[in-house]
């Protein structure tokens, strides 16, 4: 006891870096000032977000976390691979830690590249309780640069975690200023008709459904490493030289659209992992995703660094420069995304009467075709369409673009705001095989279900609070089934082992910590389990994750000594009540 | 291909260090707040407002809600009024305590009871009801109720919401009671009772919290209902113009 308490002092006293090997944070209640509103919140050694922690693979870190909150907390290494009990998720790793309480995580670092840390504990994290985790790598990198920046986005949000949560589920377009107006349905009216869109507001008022529904939290201001976009967080670089920039996404709810124009961006690593190079103008990251990019500028000027948020409601804005205090241009929010009926194509209770109309749909017509005419598609039959494969569709949606990891005609495909490349899912190929190919031994299919007026967020339709734990065998390799019922999207992350995307690329399917599943969309990932114990599985949205689109996982079987709770064997599957 | 070697170590070592510690998470069960159902209370006043009839009548009148609880099931406090400044009376004085639980997608169940405490008689009803929102977003709240002595009514509330823009809102309300048997010493007539109409223009001030309006309400009385009044001295029908705010906390 007197060690950790004299280890939490020095933590006070020591910077991060003190000792190899040991890092001491302190959590604390902390001011964070956005340059739109300054507000209470908790951060990590004084500050929000806390400090980059900087390991190295095959390094034994031992982390003494002490809580200076007079509430219970947690640090959850997102997307290290560690023992369970490490895991820092209150409840099903550990206990937690008491107010007052030092408790020192130890676990040995098998991996490298890009991942964070943050609270499991309520709504400490979209209150400022992240940081950034860097691990250099053993071996050499498969690609080359001079310098890295750690870029942190965050949506942070005037109210704190709990109001939101309160408000959302009093009134769930409580936060929602993107709705459609009378001034729009007039404007819609001329451009196609006002018996087409007359129908179009009939249709999604049949459904009680909102296509403005693409942003539950509105309002905020996007930080890039704590810094609002006037107090402009700027990296410096010499021209000519290449940078690797760090793409970290800890907000609590927003996805962002990220662009540096002017600079193409080379994709290098997702989710900590190295990916094989490809080259985009922009990319979207999803809630708890990482993206590790290559940019090389060879002019002497200010580039900047542009996050819009998928909604089109806020952005974070930072700037790479060759001095300080240099500008560049801030682009114009783009229109706010709509939508469509194809998004809402996953959605149970529809009409299925049947697809013809869609079947008939040409490409042409589809592309730019306004919601209103797209009435063919309320009546999707979906015992169809589970087997249609969505790379193959040919069908664009309403902006003209089309991404497999999209519903086909969605409208929230994104597009590259210089009318590039932008970067799909299906664009990413591991740099070499995490593992083996094999067969997996089975599937398990989640369905992501949730009632947007009642602000409830589910799997399977069953809540957290309800819900059995899923089970899984050491050793067996599962397919995960995701098929997405709701308006929303949703970031799926599986604590303590790694997620493989099917992308279609077998052995090089990229080996993600987070997966984003889009509305009316089915994506499937793969996990070796071969991590003993129990873990958190869920929606990375906060606030979903909190109204109960979460599970946890028990891995039974494996190294004796560290099987987890063996409750009640009901070997249920999908893990639904 | 798979970096076993590591991992293996990774995970001897790491479970090495504090092998007590990993036997005790062995059981670990979740108790945290996650677990457990996700409690929620709010109050929110759809009305709190001044009304100037077209009589000269002034009223002071609200209409709100205080609730607690889950999604699977709520307590909630409706309070309705309506005070005539010069009287210095509650013409309306109105509480339910309801239970409310869900029954469908949009829609809500709720069970309680009414009490009315206005000047002049009393009455307390047993209420049943159903609220929610219907396709193109009517909201809606239908209730029955059964007095003491057997006297049955039946009210319809419904609101719909125009978009002038996201924050300039235009709300129009109307309320329909209708009695299924005379309940003279309160003024009510068998049939359709009364209605009230209301357009309510707001701006959304802070956030959601607190939204002032102006508007205009129409009040009617038909019937039975109407030849009581009539006959008791007081008009059957009134135009105000309103002015007020919505509060939600």
């Amino acid at each position: 006891m007197k060690t950790t308490l004299l280890a939490g002092a020095l933590g006070l006293l020591l910077p991060v870096m003190g000792l190899a090997g040991e890092y001491n944070l302190t959590v604390d209640r902390v001011q964070i000032d956005t340059g739109d509103f300054v507000k209470e919140g908790i951060g990590y050694n004084g500050a929000s977000p806390g400090p980059v922690l900087r390991f190295k693979e095959g390094e034994e870190v031992s982390i003494n976390v002490t809580n200076n909150l007079n509430e219970m907390t947690s640090i959850h290494w997102h997307g290290l691979i560690l023992p369970f009990t490490q895991d820092g998720v209150p409840g099903i790793s550990f206990p937690g830690i008491e107010p007052g309480g030092t408790f020192t995580y130890k676990f040995p670092i098998t991996q490298s590249g890009t991942y964070w840390f943050h609270s499991h504990s309520g709504f400490q994290e979209p209150d400022g309780a992240y940081g950034a985790i860097v691990i250099e790598p053993e071996g050499r990198e498969p690609f080359r640069y001079d310098r890295d920046y750690v870029v942190q986005l965050t949506d942070k949000h005037p109210h704190s975690g709990d109001r939101i949560m309160r408000n959302l589920k009093i009134m769930p377009d409580y936060y929602n200023r993107e709705q459609q107006t009378v001034g729009d349905f007039f404007s819609e009216a001329s451009e196609n008709g006002l018996m087409a869109t007359v129908k179009d507001r009939m249709a999604w008022g049949d459904m009680r459904m909102m296509k403005a529904d693409v942003e539950d939290l509105q309002g905020f201001t996007g930080l890039i490493n704590g810094k609002g976009p006037d107090q402009n967080w700027t990296g410096i670089f010499e021209p000519g030289e290449r940078i690797r920039l760090r793409f970290i996404n800890s907000s609590a709810m927003a996805y962002f659209d990220i662009r540096i124009p002017g600079l193409e961006m080379t994709v290098v690593q997702a989710d900590g992992n190295n990916v094989q190079p490809v080259t985009v103008d922009e990319f979207r990251i999803g809630v708890a995703e990482t993206y590790d990019v290559i940019v090389r500028p060879k002019e002497e000027q200010a580039y900047t660094i542009f996050a819009e948020s998928m909604g089109r409601s806020g952005y974070a804005r930072g700037t790479l420069a060759p001095e300080a205090g240099m500008v560049a241009a801030v682009p114009e929010l783009r229109e706010a995304a709509r939508l469509t009926m194809a998004d809402m194509s996953g959605m149970e209770g529809m009409d299925h009467s049947s697809m013809e109309g869609m079947e008939g749909m040409d490409h042409s017509k589809m592309t730019g075709m306004a919601q209103s005419d797209m009435k063919g598609m309320e009546g999707m039959d979906h015992s169809k369409m589970a087997g249609m494969d969505h790379s193959n569709m040919a069908m664009a949606s309403a902006g003209g673009a089309s991404d497999p990891f999209y519903a086909a005609g969605s409208g929230l495909v994104p597009t590259a705001a210089n009318g590039g490349k932008f970067l799909s899912y299906a664009d990413l190929r591991a740099q070499k095989p995490l593992y083996d190919e094999r067969e997996p031994t089975r599937e398990i299919e989640l369905k992501l279900t949730g009632n947007m007026e009642r602000y409830t967020w589910s799997i399977n339709g069953v809540k957290y609070e309800d819900a059995d734990p899923i089970r899984l065998q050491y050793g067996e390799r599962v397919r995960f089934k995701f098929v997405n019922t709701t308006m929303m999207t949703h970031p799926m992350h599986l604590h303590g082992m790694w997620s493989m995307l099917d992308v279609g690329a077998g052995q090089l399917n990229p080996v993600k910590h987070t997966i984003s599943v889009q509305p009316g969309t089915t994506v499937y990932m793969e996990t070796e389990v071969d991590e003993p114990g129990q873990w958190a599985f869920h929606c990375h949205l906060s606030y979903h994750a909190a109204a109960g689109m979460f599970r946890k996982v028990i891995v039974e079987g494996g190294p004796e000594s560290t099987q987890a709770a063996s409750d009640d064997q009901s070997g249920d599957v999908g893990g639904d009540a | 291909m798979k970096l076993w070697t590591p991992l293996i170590v990774g995970t001897v070592l790491g479970l090495s260090v504090m092998p007590t510690l990993a036997f005790a998470q062995e059981r670990l069960r979740d108790t945290t707040e996650r677990k457990a159902p996700l409690k929620v209370r709010g109050a929110q006043f759809e009305e709190f407002e001044y009304r100037y009839s077209d009589d000269d009548e002034e009223l002071g009148v609200w209409s709100g809600d205080f609730f607690y609880g889950t999604d699977e099931l709520k307590v909630r406090w409706l309070t309705k009024g309506e005070y005539a400044i010069e009287e210095q009376a509650y013409e309306k004085l109105e509480n339910q305590i309801v239970g409310q639980i869900p029954i469908s997608d949009f829609f809500d169940a709720k069970a309680g009871i009414r009490f009315d405490t206005p000047e002049g008689p009393d009455r307390t009803y047993a209420v049943l009801g159903v609220a929610g929102l219907a396709p193109q977003w009517f909201e809606i709240d239908a209730n029955l109720y059964v007095s003491k002595d057997g006297d049955t009514s039946a009210a319809l509330d419904a609101e719909y919401e125009l978009l002038f823009t996201n924050y300039w809102i235009l709300s129009a309300t109307l309320d329909a009671t209708v009695a299924f048997s005379e309940d003279r010493e309160i003024g009510v007539g068998k049939g359709l009772v009364s209605t009230e109409t209301g357009l309510r223009l707001s701006y959304d001030l802070i956030d959601r919290a607190f939204s002032p309006y102006v508007g205009v309400v129409h009040e009617r009385k038909y019937g039975n209902t109407a030849d009581f009044a009539r006959a008791d001295g007081g008009g059957t029908e009134s135009w105000f113009a309103v002015v007020g705010a919505r509060f939600l906390f």
